[in-house]
């Protein structure tokens, strides 16, 4: 599946939630899906600083594509963390780089992308993006 | 008087008062506000809303400038304000009132102005281990300049003072005590009476962060004999923006200006510049007048309901909230010390404070998680932060019991 795929296919998702409550259960729960980082990479280095959960996150660079690794200390950063994974892994640098990440705002949750939230799920959009690019200079 | 008469004095109608507060009204996502994040800030009554209007509607003009008839009028709300809150905190002198831009401002002019000329190398600074960081980081860059060294009085486990280790830290090489007086993520009511007292019989002088104890208890300068006191006009429902430093007259003048501009003058040439008297040697530049005249309405406001009156609601009504968050299984207090105000901070579980605030925030419940610019103490208690629910004399005791639902509620959502 294609970037947006992924996103569309969250959106849809979220649209059979007509309570709040209901969609962060949910969101928790695909928290549990999330690929979970290695005990070597949830070290300080690896972790994407916001200010009240911590959020580890770790790249794997394999024929062409990255895949992601993470972990978060509080369960719905865990949830946001796994669907952003979700729809960013697998894909190939240049895509990463470039993606435009709707799916969040679209499915309600675009607090967490404020200032106000410093939970690090801005910064680490950024730092996906930097693998992004990152790996298509080690390309070329 | 009767007992019964006093205590009835002490009740303050709370319905009613609620009704001066225009956002204590409002909704947040469609069901009733409930607003316990009082110690990051307080929300403000008409009189301090109307006072911001009435001074740029009718009489802006900047203050101890102009002969004009604005101009007067301006500068003498601004020193009426002033007044105001030196007879509040009843401080022997108007001009020992510096108007500020808050705490955080209040103390950097301490530790830069009076660091600069009694801080030297090998010198130390008494802080305490539950200090906001606006009570830390000012003393550090004043140490780090000066060679000296930072000593922090240690805590229990029930996050109070240990004032044992207070005695064998207070010794001659401390040129100041900087020591808060309330906790803003504990709600400890530290001993400062005792601290005063004993920094003084070494002539050491104290100042107090106040900014979680002087919308909460009566502060009275003289008899607390405290050097210097810190606080914000935003968490006594005044304005963001304007801030109190008082200081002892000796301290105030024996100290060096803090930033330099205008009205801190008396005489300025290219050779040399003599400085005003207090209190503008410290006020620089022109002021926050509509902060500083709105404070004053806060203050008047704060009289007219009645600091004892305040004191006896929020106990009352934070022994309600202890007694019904000690039922909740698995809620842990983050601080427990038997003197408290303002302020309950808390974790459920193994939940993390961040999930837990989230939540209640879309129950409609303000309350503040994180480690609410106190690291070191969160990392002495090993904890990533904690929910801290603060209260002001407006909040309800329905109001307590919506927190408790909520808490219920996102528990099953999160555990």
């Amino acid at each position: 599946m294609t970037i947006k795929e992924q996103q569309d296919a969250i959106i849809e998702e979220f649209s059979f939630f007509t309570e709040w409550a209901e969609k962060y259960e949910y969101i928790i729960q695909l928290g549990k899906d999330l690929p979970l980082i290695d005990d070597i990479y949830k070290k300080d280095e690896n972790l994407i600083k916001g200010c009240q959960s911590k959020v580890w996150l770790h790249a794997d660079y394999k024929d062409g594509k990255i895949y992601f690794t993470a972990d978060s200390d509080a369960l719905i950063t865990k949830g946001l963390v796994s669907m952003v994974v979700r729809v960013l892994s697998g894909q190939s640098p240049e895509n990463i780089a470039g993606a435009e990440i709707y799916f969040i705002d679209a499915i309600g949750l675009k607090s967490h992308l404020s200032m106000t939230r410093s939970n690090g799920l801005l910064s680490m959009l950024k730092q996906m993006k930097m693998y992004g690019l990152a790996f298509q200079v080690k390309e070329k | 008087m009767t007992k019964t008469d006093t205590i009835a004095e002490l009740n303050l109608d709370v319905e009613r008062l609620r009704k001066d507060f225009p956002i204590l009204q409002t909704k947040v996502y469609g069901k009733p506000l409930v607003y316990f994040d009082n110690a990051a800030t307080t929300q403000k009554p008409l009189p301090v809303l109307q006072a911001l209007e009435q001074y740029y509607t009718i009489y802006n003009s900047n203050v101890h400038r102009g002969v004009h008839y604005l101009s007067q009028q301006a500068t003498e709300a601004y020193e009426a304000a002033r007044r105001k809150i030196a007879g509040f905190i009843h401080a022997a002198h108007e001009h020992e009132i510096i108007f500020t831009k808050g705490t955080t401002n209040s103390i950097n002019l301490v530790a830069y102005s009076f660091g600069r000329k009694f801080i030297g190398k090998g010198d130390e600074v008494l802080i305490s281990a539950m200090e906001h960081h606006s009570n830390i980081v000012p003393w550090q860059l004043i140490c780090e300049e000066k060679g000296a060294t930072l000593k922090v009085i240690p805590i229990n486990e029930k996050g109070a003072l240990k004032m044992d280790e207070f005695d064998k830290l207070l010794t001659e090489k401390v040129k100041i005590v900087a020591v808060t007086y309330v906790s803003n993520s504990l709600g400890t009511v530290n001993p400062v009476e005792e601290i005063i007292a004993k920094a003084h019989a070494l002539d050491i002088p104290v100042l107090l962060d106040a900014a979680q104890a002087i919308q909460h208890m009566p502060l009275n300068v003289q008899e607390l004999d405290a050097d210097f006191i810190a606080f914000s006009g935003h968490k006594m429902y005044g304005p963001t923006g304007i801030g109190i430093l008082y200081g002892k007259e000796k301290w105030l003048n024996a100290m060096p200006p803090f930033e330099g501009g205008g009205d801190m003058i008396k005489n300025v040439t290219f050779a040399k510049t003599t400085y005003n008297e207090l209190p503008f040697k410290f006020e620089a530049g022109t002021p926050d007048i509509s902060g500083a005249i709105a404070l004053g309405a806060a203050v008047d406001y704060i009289q007219q309901t009645g600091i004892h009156a305040i004191q006896h609601t929020e106990e009352e009504l934070i022994a309600y909230a202890y007694e019904r968050l000690s039922a909740v299984p698995s809620l842990r207090f983050i601080g427990d010390a038997a003197r408290r105000a303002g302020a309950i901070s808390f974790l459920v579980g193994n939940i993390h404070p961040f999930d837990l605030g989230e939540l209640l925030d879309k129950y409609s419940i303000a309350v503040r998680t994180g480690h609410h610019c106190t690291q070191p103490l969160m990392e002495i208690f090993n904890i990533p932060g904690t929910v801290r629910a603060s209260f002001s004399f407006y909040n309800t005791k329905a109001e307590v019991d919506e927190l408790i639902k909520g808490i219920e509620k996102a528990r099953r959502i999160l555990e």
